[in-house]
Order: structure tokens, then sequence, then C-alpha cells
């Protein structure tokens, strides 16, 4: 079997695996060794592909594969991965590694809680190798709608308000997205012949500028929407404020990426002129959206929330560096979208297994968590730096190669933007030491907390899965960097020749 | 290869260390860590001096010293050209910046055996010390301008841990923030330079920027903004991190609160090495700074210069000993500032080069002298304040006499180190504009005055209420003083302009008299007045300062910078901006994206009454919409 | 064709039946009756296809075995119906359309 379906097959005989099991210990223990092995098989396919490339395989592709399974609509099971979607499976991996390990103690309904999780994980799998419109389509759907019942079911507080308006906007982004795929599939043939989803052979040819002027914004804000583009990005503070913990990993850790991944590898990728024509409006609305995200983080009191805003910020940037459309700052741009899906995670993590012993997540009721629980407290300074891009973690490299990359713009527009994008490095220093200095030092507030527990080998397990992956892009990004710059070549390529600057 | 290959192992030792410390330390005995720690830096101490030895003394070519790097390796490409590296330059500033950071470095570890002693967190504080120094070493050490500006963020973290050290204690936990965020705000400046710099030479590395037949600047002439060249932006830009990590004004608000750090940390960090590290970018640049935009020299220059008087008049109203040190420091930085912005580049027209390096060499020694021995008097009398100590002469004689030597070094009386070094920045701002060297010469006597304002209140005058009697502080705290209470003395009598110069050719200076004694005179003036009003308890003091009124007050408030800092996060940033900017997403933009929602909702309600239920309706509709269908199919076709 | 009987007598009969059943089951409230409208509905339909099939196609036989097929559904339906009838006569004791209307909103 081709190795990639291995990444949509291991879930599903996980989820089967889970079906039969008896109560939730087994539910986990089957979860944890499927999603182990699919760590196993994530890290075997970066070796694997580095090596091919070393190897001097040219392919834009590897390990392609193609099925026809709804012949009338000519819809493929096509897949295959170049250097930026392993990169992504391989964040996928960690992250729904470490979610299974942070939500251990789900009791109540955990058979359910579990499938429905991997049953997300899937989804996200199965779109990071899909190269079939319609395929990647499903599974996107796939990976969204657990996401209601996730939120739904095990989340706090006001959850099926949160999950309800979550989940409807991101069906409001798969409506559009949807017009906006119908739109390519219609126009994937202007000189006749038959009509295709298959991306890389819609990159072949152009399609028509008007079906493009049209059909461009649909696409973009879909995807938009899952990435969080102002001013859609409201359901992201609710939805991470429900949700449980290791939702909030995968969502914000995952399943934004799939909005980020989407817009360049479908919207711009197959749209280029329309990308270039209107570019300028979005990168309006992302400088925007990286100030204005991390502003809002400054006044929030619940932790979830200033991670969401933080995440507003993030991946306002990656969707930034993206519409700069040069090598270096799109190479950024995934950068940050790995690096903030790795630091999220290990955020929400944090959130989540602090909230459990601590019952709240306002920061004005803890204080000087450092000295009772000195593990998850220095984890949580860990992830701060990383967030407000401390050298040496992974926060720095992906924001160092999205300013650079994007000052290297020949127009003074592309430049002032960048200025301005730029200046959230000091905004979110300012929350995040905000963050860190009420909670974890100074006095201890609430007598309460005194007798915590540190973490539990399960939290430290997935915690520390998150912390190395996090400083190992932080001290040696060279070989993500080469990766993800090599496999970007035809894209910026497409990009560029109607490049009007 | 060039036979300089170990010296990658001057960083890396600390690195280790830190790591090792960092994960373990919390199952050793704290000792273990203490005793760990101080070794390495002593390797990388020993391993300092050679190199400085072999590089100063294996003799040079008719180019002077030339640059040498042993080791460099790419970290990141980020476009064709643009490589993030990481490497080993030696040159005569950075050789003589690791003698620097690793002598104080090792001295402060030493030190802080004894001042730490049954602190909790001693391994958490040797674990950081060691990552400072690594991030230190790391940046002087750097290649390029991006691997200094990482270095950089390093140094910023660890000094932002180091002063939160005692984290149960809010105050530091606040200043801790307040450095970090000052000097994030900075750097934020310093990245936006590099930007506008790689952008037009597209390149990092220093031995392509930093040579003065540099064809890189080619573009250069053409672009601006706003009416200045994008060369003087830059170079601006990059200033202003300078001036945040060296504290100059208006950035130096940070500094010192600072001061909440443990007092090693003061001396290492907030003395020695970090807050130098924006004289030593200047002087890493300093040939782009003076080649392409002398405009910005000019900034240094001047902002060098008011720094040092603004913060020599801050200090002489301060009561908190280690204040008063850190408004001395900020006012000697802008000493060395200064000395740079007015220099020329060249055999002597680098005097002002020369001389600031020089001074940063020698204040290393008498600054951390003078923190160090401020820590052992905090030691023994367990207080901050001068109110609070009094003829501590009798019961310290080691900390008195080192104390001592150091502020007669800073005062300026030959023949200790500070003399030579403070006398040569004097000729140089001579040589280039009167009125900052009157400045100059004003803030040689306020030093002078401040300093042994300090010196009487604490070793003279009469003793206070001490909790137990004051003792000499033990041989781990006395040894380093008394190294560095030799350093003092002696470090004027290196042959500095023969060793780091601008152009790193070897030229003769002259004493000149004529500026010399004056400024010695100025030195003696200010301590005769401080002998005459600190001497002995007086009410003189009071009845003056009582005489400035406001100015004294504002003085003693620092010319309410700090207040002004506190409106701009709390009251502007906080809830003029970020609350507006909550407030909008939740009521407007959420708001919106909710008004679907409810529009939708509303409307489903008022048309829900057609769902009735009864069956004869919906077969009556299903007739009538079929017919009407019907008919107007008819009609219309 | 059949012995001079034009096709329109039959089309008349039947879209009359057609109609009295549509009416009657918008207008009478008994569920038994309605049920008999119904199968007026249904047998106009029955009609027609045969009628039809007879005048068009007379050497073709599919509209008469859809008249069957639509008798036996007709059959199965009228069985179903009446015991949902019968069901709902023991839970409200009576059989007026209106009083079923628990299935709206």
């Amino acid at each position: 079997m081709n190795i990639l379906s291995l990444f949509v097959v291991v879930p599903v005989l996980t989820i089967v695996g889970i079906l039969f099991t008896k109560d939730f210990k087994g539910a986990r223990v089957v979860s944890a060794i499927g999603m182990s092995i699919q760590l196993v098989l994530a890290a075997a396919l970066i070796l694997m592909y580095l090596g091919a490339r070393k190897a001097g395989v040219t392919d834009e592709m590897l390990w392609t594969a193609d099925y026809t399974w709804f012949k009338s609509l000519n819809i493929h099971y096509a897949i295959g991965v170049d250097g930026i979607a392993v990169a992504m499976i391989g964040l996928t991996a960690i992250v729904v590694f470490a979610g299974i390990f942070a939500s251990w103690e789900v009791e109540y309904l955990s058979r359910e809680f579990f499938i429905s999780l991997i049953l997300l994980a899937t989804g996200v799998f199965g779109f990071f190798i899909s190269l079939d419109l319609f395929t990647m389509f499903l599974f996107y759907e796939l990976a969204v709608i657990p996401m209601y019942l996730l939120i739904g079911v095990w989340g706090s507080g006001p959850k099926e308000a949160s999950a309800m308006k979550l989940t409807l906007m991101l069906m409001g982004g798969s409506a559009l997205l949807m017009v906006g795929l119908f739109g390519l599939y219609y126009n994937s043939a202007p000189d006749g012949g038959s009509l295709t989803w298959n991306i890389l052979e819609i990159a072949k040819i152009k399609i028509p500028v008007e079906a493009q002027r049209f059909f461009f914004p649909f696409t973009f804000i879909g995807f938009g929407i899952l990435g969080a583009l102002f001013p859609f990005h409201t359901w992201s503070p609710d939805g991470h404020a429900s949700a449980p913990t290791a939702v909030s990993m995968l969502h914000a850790g995952v399943l934004m990426k799939l909005g980020g991944y989407g817009c360049f590898r479908v919207a711009m990728f197959l749209m280029p002129e329309a990308a270039n024509e209107m570019a300028w409006i979005f990168i309006i609305l992302t400088t925007i959206s990286v100030v204005y995200g991390a502003f809002g983080a400054i006044w929030q009191k619940d932790l979830k929330f200033i991670n969401a805003y933080s995440s507003v910020s993030h991946c306002g940037l990656v969707i930034f560096a993206l519409l700069m459309m040069n090598q270096t700052a799109m190479d950024g741009a995934i950068l940050q979208m790995i690096s903030h899906g790795l630091m999220t995670a290990l955020f929400f993590a944090l959130i989540g297994m602090i909230y459990g012993r601590t019952h709240t997540r306002n920061i004005t009721e803890m204080g000087g968590l450092m000295k009772v629980i000195p593990f998850l407290a220095v984890v949580y300074m860990i992830a701060g730096f990383a967030s407000l891009g401390l050298p040496g973690l992974s926060g720095f490299v992906a924001e160092m190669t999205v300013f650079v990359g994007s000052f290297q713009h020949q127009d003074t527009f592309h430049r002032v933007v960048t200025i301005i994008a730029a200046s959230s490095i000091v905004i979110t220093a300012v929350y995040i030491l905000r963050v860190v200095g009420m909670i974890l030092l100074g006095p201890v507030k609430d007598p309460h907390h005194l007798e915590l527990t540190d973490a539990k080998w399960f939290e430290r397990l997935s915690t520390i899965t998150l912390v190395l992956s996090v400083a190992a892009i932080g001290i040696a990004p060279l070989w993500l960097s080469d990766m993800i710059q090599a496999s970007l070549e035809p894209i910026v390529a497409k990009l560029t020749v109607f490049n009007p600057f | 290869m060039t036979g300089f290959e170990y010296t990658i192992l001057i960083p890396l030792i600390p690195l280790a260390i830190f790591l090792i410390t960092g994960l373990l330390g919390m199952k050793w005995k704290p000792a273990v860590s203490g005793i760990l720690g101080t070794a390495g830096m002593g390797t990388s101490f020993l391993l300092s001096v050679i190199t400085a030895i072999s590089y100063f003394f294996g003799g040079h070519g008719e180019a002077g010293f030339s640059p040498i790097i042993p080791a460099n390796i790419t970290w990141l490409k980020l476009t064709e050209t643009l490589h993030i590296k990481m490497g080993v330059l030696l040159d005569p500033i950075s050789v003589m910046m690791l003698v620097v950071i690793t002598t104080v470095s090792f001295m402060v570890h030493i030190y802080s055996l004894g001042y730490m002693k049954g602190e909790k967190g001693f391994a958490r504080f040797y674990a950081f010390l060691s990552l400072f120094s690594f991030s230190m070493l790391g940046l002087v050490l750097a290649t390029n301008i991006f691997q200094m500006y990482i270095f950089w963020e390093l140094v910023g973290v660890s000094s932002f841990l180091l002063i939160g050290f005692y984290y149960e204690k809010p105050s530091a936990v606040a200043a801790s923030k307040k450095a970090f965020i000052v000097t994030r705000f900075a750097d934020l400046g310093f990245l936006i330079g590099i930007l506008i710099l790689s952008f037009i030479t597209g390149t990092f590395d220093f031995d392509q920027l930093t040579n003065p037949q540099a064809s890189v600047f080619g573009g250069a002439a053409s672009l601006g903004f706003m009416g200045i060249s994008a060369m003087t932006w830059a170079m601006v830009l990059i200033f202003i991190g300078g001036a945040g990590k060296s504290a100059m004004f208006p950035l130096h608000i940070w500094l010192p609160d600072a001061m909440e750090g443990p007092t090693p940390v003061s001396a290492l960090i907030h003395a020695a090495t970090m807050v130098v590290a924006g004289v030593f970018l200047v002087a890493r640049m300093f040939p782009v700074f003076h080649f392409q935009a002398p405009d910005a020299l000019e900034v240094v220059a001047w902002v060098g210069g008011f720094t040092s008087l603004f913060a020599a008049v801050i200090a002489i109203t301060q009561f908190d000993i280690k204040r008063v040190l850190a408004f001395s420091t900020l006012s000697q930085l802008g000493y060395m500032m200064l000395a740079l912005g007015v220099s020329g580049y060249g055999g002597e027209e680098g005097l002002g080069y020369m001389a600031s390096m020089f001074h940063l060499f020698t204040h290393a020694m008498f600054k951390a002298l003078l923190f160090l021995g401020a820590g052992s008097i905090i030691h023994a009398v367990h207080s901050n304040y001068m109110y609070d100590m009094g003829g501590l002469r009798k019961y310290m004689p080691i900390t008195h006499i080192t104390f001592l030597i150091a502020c007669l070094t800073i005062a300026g009386v030959p023949p200790l180190s500070g003399f030579f070094s403070k006398d040569e920045i004097l000729v140089a701002a001579f040589n280039h504009n009167k009125i900052l060297f009157g400045i100059e010469y004003l803030v040689a006597g306020l030093t002078a005055f401040y300093m042994f304002r300090l010196y009487f209140n604490v070793f003279w005058g009469k003793d206070r209420h001490y909790h137990h009697t004051p003792h000499e502080s033990p041989l781990t705290m006395s040894i380093p003083l008394m190294f560095l209470a030799v350093a003092s003395v002696f470090a004027g009598f290196l042959p500095f302009s023969e060793l780091v110069t601008s152009d790193a050719k070897p030229f003769e200076t002259e004493m000149h008299l004529m500026i010399a004694v004056p400024s010695v005179l100025i030195g003696l003036v200010g301590i005769f007045f401080a002998w005459l009003l600190y001497k002995k308890e007086s009410r003189v003091p009071d009845a003056i300062a009582a005489k400035f009124g406001i100015l004294y007050k504002a003085t003693y408030n620092k010319f309410y910078f700090d207040e002004i800092y506190l409106f701009v996060t709390k009251k502007i940033i906080f809830n003029y901006i970020s609350r507006p900017v909550a407030w909008f997403d939740r009521h407007i933009i959420d708001g919106f994206m909710v008004g679907i929602g409810l529009v939708t909702e509303k409307t489903s309600y008022l048309i829900k009454g057609m769902q009735s239920g009864q069956l004869q309706h919906y077969a009556f509709a299903f007739v009538a919409g079929t017919l009407a269908l019907v008919l107007s199919i008819l009609y219309f076709l | 064709m059949i012995q001079g009987i034009p096709i329109y007598h039959f089309l008349v009969v039947s879209t009359l039946m057609f109609f009295i059943g549509v009416c009657g089951f918008i207008i009478r409230r008994n569920l038994i009756t309605m049920l008999m409208a119904v199968e007026l509905i249904l047998n106009s339909v029955n009609i027609n296809f045969v009628v039809f099939n007879r005048y068009l196609y007379p050497d073709q036989l599919q509209g008469h075995f859809f008249s069957l097929f639509i008798v036996g559904i007709a059959a199965a339906e009228a069985a179903v119906a009446i015991a949902l009838i019968i069901n709902i006569y023991r839970r409200i004791n009576n059989i007026e359309v209106e009083n079923v209307n628990e299935m709206k909103f």
C-alpha cells in the first residue's frame, strides 16, 4: 500500500479498535498506540522524503497514487506529497499524539471522545495528502464536523452555543469554498476536454482571468475563515474557550493550518492572476489582524481567550506572509504554521492542565504558580518565550523568515506593512509577560493553590513532546526550511510569472 | 587552520553547563551546581585569556590586526544571498570583549558562591548565569548582524530571568517585565534596521558590511524616506536597538529597576557586560556609521552626551546605593556612546573609538568592583539604603579599601585606570564638539561628587542600628573584590591604542595635559564637596535639597520617566488601545456575526407558523402551488 | 377507437375523478374519507394509464401493468393508512384530521 494511504488507514483502524474496547482505559490505550504508530510513520515519511530528495528525485509530488471513485464527476482519490505537506503531516502527527496524552483522563463517554478526536485527525491527514480538490474538500469537512460534537459534548462553559457558532461559521466558510471549488472544476478545461479536480492538472492550465476574479475571493475567504482571517475570526475565542483541551490543541494547532495551507495550495496556486490582483486587500486585512489580535489579547482575562487572540495574530501573519508571494516569505509562512501549531498546542495543553488543577482560567485569580507547580510553570514560560519569538525556539525562526522575506519586496507598500506587522513582536511580549507575571510569578494568590500537585507522567509526555519539537525547529531550522523552500519553487514560479510588480 | 578553533568552546562551555544545571541542578546539592558553573566559567576565562594573548601578541601584518573567523556554519538560508550563519569572529574588539565578559563573569561566579549561599534556587541562579554568559559571548563573537540579533534577544531573556530571580517578589517581577518590554521595543528598532540594511546590501555578514572598501552599499544613495537617506534610517534604528540595551535616554528607565535582581547579577549584567552590548554594537558597526550614515553618528554622540549628564544629575539624589550605581552606569555608558559618536575613522582620527573601547574595558572592571562591593555591604547590613549605613570602614576593611579604589578610579584620579580612559574620551570630544566636551567636564565633576557622597555616607559617618554587627564578607566574596581592584588600578596601563583601534592599526597616543589636568582637578573638586557635605552627619545636604524644591523632587523622582512609562503602558496601550480593541471585537465584529445568526433565527420564527401541522393546509398549498406552476408554464410558453 | 368512444370521454371522467379526489382530500375532515379521496386520485391516474396505453400504443402493455402495480400499492397503502387511523383513534378517540397536528414547527 502507498505509504500516504496509511495515514488515513491507521486512524480508521484505530477507531475500529476503540469500538472493541470496554472502558476508558482501553480506549485511551488503543488511541495512544494508534497515534504513536502515526507519529512513527510521520517521522519515517519525513526521513524518506529527505532521502528521496537527496537521491535526486525531482518530481513535484512524491508517492502519488490515483484511484477514481466517482466516475461521472471525475472525482479521484489522488494523493501525493511535497515537502510542505510532509512538514504539515509531521506537525499533525505530533499534535495529535500530544493531544491524546493531554486528554488521558477524559472519562465521560471516553470511547466516543477518542473516536471523534481521531476522526478529526483522519480528516486532517487526508486533507494534507490529497491532490484532488473534491477529495480534499471531503476530508476538510470530515475534519470540521467532529468539532461540533467534541465541543458540544465534552466542552465547558457555554459549550453548545460556542460549538454552534464555531461550526456554523466554518460551515459558512465551507459554503464559500464549495462555490470556489466548483468554479475551479468547471473552468478546469477552458479549451475543451474533460474537466478535472486534480490540483496538478489544473495548475498546468490557465483558468480564464474573469473566472479567477470571481472565484478567488470565494476560495480564499472560504479557507481564510478557518485560518482566522480578520474579520472572520470570532469563532476562535469562543470555540477555544469552550473546547476541551485536546480539541483546542488540535483545532488551533492543526485545523487552523488547513486554512492557511488551502489558501496557497488551492486559492493562490491555481488562480495566480487573481491572487496578484487582490493580494493588497487581504494584505491589509491580515496586517490588521496581526496587530489587532495582539492588542486584543492584552485586555483578556481568560487564558484561553488570550491564546485565541494570540492565534489570530499569529495566523494572520501566516496569511500575510503567503500574500507576499516570494519564496522567503512563503517559507516563513509555512514555518510559522508549524511553529504556531506546535506552540499553541503546547499552550492549550498547559492551560487545560492548569485549569484542571485550579479550576479557573481567570488570570486575576491565579498567582505564584511557579512555586507550586514548577514543571508546568516552566513549560508555560518556554511556550510563552516561543510565542514572543525567542531565538532557539521555533517562533523566532518563523517570524524572522517572514519579516526578512516580506521586506525584500520591491514595493514600498509591502515594506511598510511589514514594519507594521513586525511591531507585533513588542505587543506579543507585553501580553505574554503580563500573563506569565500574573499567574506564574509573584506570591501565591489563592491559598488553595498551595496544595496543587505537579504534572503527571502523561502530562509530562505530552508537553515534553511539544517542547522538544519547538526547540528542535528553533535550534536547527535549516533542514526544514530547505525542504519547504524547495517545494515552494513551482508555486512561487507560477505566482511570479504574473507578478505585476 | 587558523589555530583558533578552540575559541568555539568559550561560549559552548557555559551553554553545556546551563543545560546540565538547568535539567539536573534541582537534584544535586546546591554547591555542586555552583562549583560546576564556576569551574566552567574559569575554563572559558582561561581560554579567553589565551586567545587574547595569542591574538594580540602573536604579531600582526601591515594592515593591523586582521579578523579571523575560525568557525562559521550556515544556520538558516533566507534568500539566495541572505544567509544567517553561526560562527566565531575574532577581531580586536571581540577579543577584548571576550576578556571582559569572562573575567567579570568568572569573578561573579566566585563571588556568588558566597553571596547566594543558602538562597533557594541556587542551582537555578547558576544555570541562568551560564545562560547569560553563553548568550553574551555568542553576541560578541557574532560573525554577522543577524547572529548578533539572535544572541541579543537571548541576552535580553537571560537578563529578564535574572532580574526576576526572586520571582515571588512583585517588584522584581515588575522590574523584569519592564526591562524586557523596554528593550524589546528597542529591539524592534534594531530588527527594522537590520531589515533595511539587509534590503540595501543583501548581506548580513560583518566582513562585508564593515569593510571600508565595501561595495555592498551601491544602491543605498538613491533610497530614502521622508527626506532622510535609507542608510541613516537604518543606522539610527540599529542605534535604537543599542540604546535600548545600553539604557540610553529615553530608554534608560528599565536599568534602575533592574537592580531588583541579586547584586552579582547587577554587577555582571547591568554594569559590566550586557549594558555595554549597545556600545559594542555601535563599535561593531562603526565603519558603516562613519562612512554611510555620519548623521546617525551625530545622533549617537548627542544621545550619549545627554544621557551621561542626565543620569549623573539623578545619581546625586538617590539613596538606594544600587540605584546610585545604576545611574552611574548610565552616565558612564553615555560617555562611551559619546566617544564613539565623536570619533573619526583610522589612526589618530579614531581616538574616540579607541577611547570608548578603553573606557568600556576599565569601566567593566571598576563598575563590577563597585557593584560587588555594594553587594558585600548589602550582605552585611541587609539594606539597600544609605541611611541605614554608616561607619562601615571599621567592620569591613577589605570592602572599604576596594570600594575606595573603585571610587577613585571612576572619579578619574591618576594613575588609576579610569583616569586614562576618561582622558582619551575628553580629548576626542574636545576635537569634535566643544559643547559636548563641556558637558563631559561637568559630568566628570558630578561623577566624583556622587560617588564620594555614596562612599562617605556608607563608610564614614556614625554607626546605625544594625541587626547584628556588620562583618567582613567571606573569602569567596573578597577575592573577586581584590582581583577586580587590582585590575582597576592597572588596567590603565594597557597599551590600548596599539591593540583596539577603529581600523585595527596601532597608533600612538599622548597625554594632553591641557585637558587632563583640569579634568583631574574637577574630579578632586567633586570629591572635596562630597567630603564637605557628607563626611560628618550634617543638615546641609537636606537644606540644599529643600532649597531646590521642585527641581530636587523632579530629580529624585528621576524626572518622572517611570510615570511616563506607566502612563504609556497602563493607560494608552492597556486602556485606550487594547480595551477598545477587545470591546470592538466582542461587540462589533462578533456582534455582526452573531447578528447574522439572530436574523436567521428571527426570520424562522416569523415564518414557522406556516408549518401548522394541519395536513390539509399542506395539501392545499401543494395543489395550489402545482396549479400555479402549471398555469404559469402554460401561459408563458 | 373503442367502438367510436373518443379518448376525451375517458379523460374527462378521470380528470373529474382526480379533482373530486383532491377536493375531498382538502375539504373533508374525516381521515377515512380522506383516504377514500386518495383512492379516487389513484384510480383516476389508473384510468389515464390504461386509456393512453390503449389509444397510443395498443400493441404494448406497460400501462396496464403500471395500473396493476398502482392497485397493488393502493391496497398496501390502504392497509397501512387504516392501521394508522385505528391507532390514532385509540389515542385521541376520534379521527378528525385537525386533531392530528402534533408534527408542527
